[in-house]
C-alpha cells in the first residue's frame, strides 16, 4: 500500500474519535481514505472538514480536550498556516497526533519532497518523527499516540513522510492486528480533559509572577525526559507486533566506520544503498538515520560518531543566515565531547533527485578533508 | 408578564470587567439562558481577560481558550468530541468579540455554521478592539472615532459602514439568527432559549456597550444600549429557519439622542449626523421589507 494509506491505516488501528481535516498536495489521499473509512462505518469517527489548516489544529485541540482521540494531517503551506495553533495544542498538553508529508514550500509553487516544512515547526513543542518506509509510517501513528498519551509527556507527536516518495509508492505493509492494537493503546484518558461538575478555565491568563515560565519549563523537561520512555515503547512495540522499528536514531553499518552521513526520511534508504556499495569497495563509511528529530536524540549521536575520523550532516531543509538546523544540533551535541571535522550539505529541495553518485560525492568531500561543498546537486553557473 | 429570566447565576463576582461593561451584562445573561451542562470558547478578545488570571475562573461552566482566528473551530471540535462520547445533551457555545468575529475569525465562523454543527455562536459586539485599546473592526460604525481612525488635524474617522455579521449569517441560511442587546434582557433571553431549542447552527450578535472604548458614562451602558434600538442604529431581529422578524421600538429616539452621549462620536458635524441618519433609515427600510417578503 502507499505511505498516505499506510497512514490511514494506522490512524484507524488508533479507533480515533475525531478527525478534522483539510485537504493540500501530497497529504490529501490520507483524508480522503479516512473520510472513505468513516463513511462505510470502518472508522468510528466524527470528520470535520474543516476550511482551513488554522481550524483543523483547533478543532482537534478542543476535541482532545474532551477526552477523546483525535487526528489531524497536513504538509507544506498548511503546516506553515497552522504554526500558532501547534503552539496551541502542544501548550495545552494535548496528545494529538499528526501526519505531514513533508513537501517543499513555495515561492515558486512545488508539491514535491523537502522537509523545510516540518523543520520550521521545530520549536512547537511537538515531537517529532521522520519515516523512512510506509511500515514505519504505519507503526508510528499507534507508537506516536502511546508516547503522547504517557502521562509523564504529555505532548503532541508529528509524524512525518515524504511526498511522493512514500506518500504515493507503493512498499508491502504489514497490517497490525486490530485486537492488538486496540488493547496496546486503549482509550484515551486525560486527566483534565473538560469536567462539567468541576468547571476549568484552559489556556487563562498567566502574568509575569504567575507559572507561566514553570509550564514551559515543564514542557521543555517532558520533551527531554521522554528520551527514555521512547526507548521502551519502541521496544515494547517491536516485541508486540513483531515490528521493527529502530531506536531514536539508527545506525547502518557504523561499527567500524571512519565516515559518515547523517539523514532523516526517505532519502535515507539510497544513503543506505551508497553505503553498501562502498563498503563492498572497502570504504569504511556508515549511516546515522534521525527516527526522532525531536526530542534530539543527542547522546545517540555521540555514541555512534566515536571513532569517526568526520561527519556530514544531510540536511533535505533550507535555513537562512546560518548553518542547516540539523548541523547545528549534531555540533551542539557533540562539543566539547568528540572533535571531528562536521560538514553540512543541502540536498533535494524541491524534489530535486538525491542520487547514488550525489552521496558517493559528500561521502569523498569528507574522505578527501577539503574543498568545503554544501549545495548537492545543484547547477553552477 | 411573569420574570422570565432564570435566576441562576453562571457568572460570579470578582471577574475583571470594567465598571459598566456591555459585555459582562452579555455573558451573564447567555450563561442564565445555557445552563450548567455548557462547554464555551473563547478567542482573544475582552472576555479572554475578564474570567480573571490562571488558576482563577469567574465562571461555573468549564472554558477553553483558542487562537484568535479559531471560536468556530474549536467550538466544531468540543461538539465533535462529546458527540462522539454520547453527550449530546451538553450544549456548545463560543462567545466572541466583534474582532474575532467580524475580522480575523470570519472564515471560521462561516464554515463552522456551514457545516453545521450544534452550536451557538455569540458575538459581543463593542464595535472596536477593545481589550487592545479601541482600534477599529469591521463593526466598527460609521463615524466613530478609534486609535486607528483618529480625529487630527487633518480630520479623521471610520469613514466606512459597519458590517453586520448577523446579516451575513442570514445570507448563508444559518437556522437561527437573532441580534439582542442587554437593555432588553428578557428579549435576549428568550433568543438564547429559541436557540438552545434548535439542533443546529445559532448565531446571536449582542449591542455590549463599552464605557471606556466609546466614551460614555459607565452608569450609562444600558441607556446607550436601549436608545441604540430606539433609534434604530442597532435594530433588533431574527431569522428563524428563513422567517424573518424585525423587532419595532414602541418608543423612538433620534440618532442624535445616541450619538450625544458617546464621545467617540463628539467631533461628528450636523452633516456627517445626516449621513449616519440617512443610512439607518435606509437600513430600516430595507429590514422591513425583509420582514414582508
Amino acid at each position: 500500500m502507499t505511505g498516505n494509506e499506510a497512514v490511514a491505516m494506522g490512524v484507524k488501528l488508533s479507533r480515533v474519535k475525531v478527525v478534522a481535516a483539510y485537504p493540500i498536495t501530497p497529504q490529501t489521499t490520507i483524508v480522503e481514505k479516512l473520510a472513505e473509512m468513516v463513511a462505510n462505518g470502518d472508522l468510528d469517527s466524527k470528520f470535520i472538514e474543516v476550511e482551513s489548516e488554522h481550524s483543523a489544529m483547533s478543532s482537534v485541540t478542543a476535541s482532545e480536550i474532551t477526552g477523546v482521540r483525535s487526528y489531524t494531517a497536513s504538509s507544506s503551506h498548511g503546516i506553515l498556516y497552522m504554526h500558532e495553533a501547534l503552539h496551541w495544542a502542544a501548550g495545552m498538553r494535548v496528545p494529538l497526533v499528526m501526519s505531514v508529508v513533508n513537501r517543499a514550500i513555495g515561492p515558486p509553487w512545488n508539491i514535491w519532497g523537502e522537509q523545510t516544512d516540518t523543520f520550521n515547526q521545530r520549536d512547537t513543542g511537538w515531537m517529532q518523527i521522520y519515516c523512512e518506509t510506509n511500515q514505519e509510517a504505519m507503526d508510528s501513528i499507534m507508537l506516536g499516540y502511546k508516547i503522547a498519551e504517557n502521562k509523564k509527556i504529555l505532548l503532541p507527536v508529528m509524524n512525518m513522510l515524504d511526498a511522493f516518495t512514500l506518500s504515493h509508492t507503493s512498499e508491502p505493509v504489514e497490517i497490525r492486528n486490530e485486537k492488538t492494537a486496540a488493547d496496546y493503546l486503549g482509550d484515551l484518558d486525560l486527566d483534565f480533559k473538560l469536567d462539567f461538575n468541576n468547571p476549568a478555565s484552559y489556556g487563562s491568563l498567566a502574568s509575569p509572577d504567575s507559572p507561566f515560565m514553570e509550564m514551559k519549563r515543564d514542557m521543555r523537561d517532558s520533551m527531554y525526559n521522554a528520551v527514555g520512555t521512547i526507548k521502551n515503547e519502541i521496544s515494547s512495540f517491536n516485541e508486540l507486533f513483531d515490528a521493527d522499528l529502530p531506536g531514536l536514531t539508527e545506525n547502518f553499518m557504523m561499527e567500524d566506520a571512519d565516515y559518515a552521513l547523517v539523514t532523516a526520511g526517505a532519502i535515507s534508504s539510497t544513503a543506505k544503498y551508497t553505503v553498501r556499495k562502498m563498503r563492498e569497495r572497502g570504504q569504511k563509511v556508515g549511516l546515522i538515520r534521525l527516527y526522532f528529530y525531536r526530542p534530539f536524540p543527542a547522546e545517540e549521536i555521540l555514541k555512534a560518531v566515536k571513532g569517526l575520523k568526520a561527519l556530514g550532516v544531510v540536511e533535505r531543509n533550507l535555513s537562512f543566515g546560518q548553518r542547516g538546523p540539523t548541523f547545528e544540533d549534531v555540533v551542539s551535541s557533540l562539543y566539547g565531547r568528540v572533535n571531528i571535522p562536521i560538514r553540512d550539505y543541502v540536498v533535494g529541495l524541491g524534489g530535486r533527485d538525491v542520487r547514488v553518485k550525489d552521496y558517493e560525492k559528500m561521502f569523498e568531500n569528507l574522505i578527501e578533508g577539503n574543498n568545503e561543498i554544501d549545495w548537492i546537486n545543484v547547477e553552477v553557473k | 408578564m411573569p420574570l422570565s429570566i432564570p435566576r441562576e447565576e453562571y457568572m460570579l463576582p470578582g471577574h475583571t470587567a470594567c465598571a459598566g461593561c456591555g459585555a459582562a451584562l452579555s455573558m451573564r445573561y447567555v450563561l442564565k439562558g445555557m445552563g450548567p451542562k455548557s462547554a464555551l470558547a473563547i478567542p482573544a478578545c475582552c472576555w479572554s481577560i475578564i474570567p480573571g488570571e490562571f488558576p482563577y475562573t469567574a465562571l461555573k461552566i468549564p472554558m477553553l481558550q483558542t487562537p484568535f482566528a479559531a471560536a468556530a473551530a474549536a467550538i466544531s471540535g468540543l461538539r465533535e468530541g462529546l458527540d462522539a462520547q454520547g453527550k449530546e445533551d451538553y450544549n456548545v457555545l463560543a462567545f466572541a468579540g466583534d474582532g474575532g468575529t467580524a475580522d480575523i475569525g470570519l472564515q471560521g465562523l462561516s464554515a463552522a455554521m456551514e457545516r453545521g454543527h450544534n452550536v451557538l455562536y455569540v458575538m459581543y459586539d463593542n464595535e472596536a478592539y477593545m481589550n487592545t485599546g479601541i482600534q477599529r473592526s469591521g463593526s466598527t460604525p460609521f463615524g466613530a472615532w478609534t486609535t486607528t481612525t483618529p480625529v487630527g488635524l487633518k480630520r479623521n474617522y471610520k469613514r466606512e459602514n459597519k458590517k453586520f455579521v448577523a446579516d451575513l449569517m442570514i445570507a448563508q441560511n444559518v437556522p437561527y439568527v437573532a441580534t439582542a442587546t442587554i437593555a432588553y434582557p428578557e428579549d435576549l433571553s428568550r433568543k438564547v432559549a429559541v436557540a438552545k431549542s434548535i439542533k443546529g447552527p445559532k448565531f446571536i450578535q449582542i449591542l455590549s456597550p463599552c464605557p471606556p472604548g466609546w466614551f460614555f458614562n459607565s452608569a450609562d451602558t444600558v441607556k446607550i444600549s436601549r436608545l441604540a434600538v430606539e433609534s434604530k442604529v442597532f435594530p433588533l431581529y431574527e431569522s428563524k429557519n428563513g422567517k424573518f422578524a424585525l423587532y419595532k421600538p414602541a418608543k423612538t429616539a433620534s440618532i442624535s439622542d445616541y450619538l450625544s452621549l458617546q464621545g467617540r462620536f463628539g467631533h461628528l458635524r450636523e452633516e456627517e449626523v445626516r449621513l449616519i441618519e440617512e443610512a439607518v433609515e435606509k437600513r430600516w427600510s430595507s429590514l422591513l421589507e425583509k420582514e414582508q417578503n
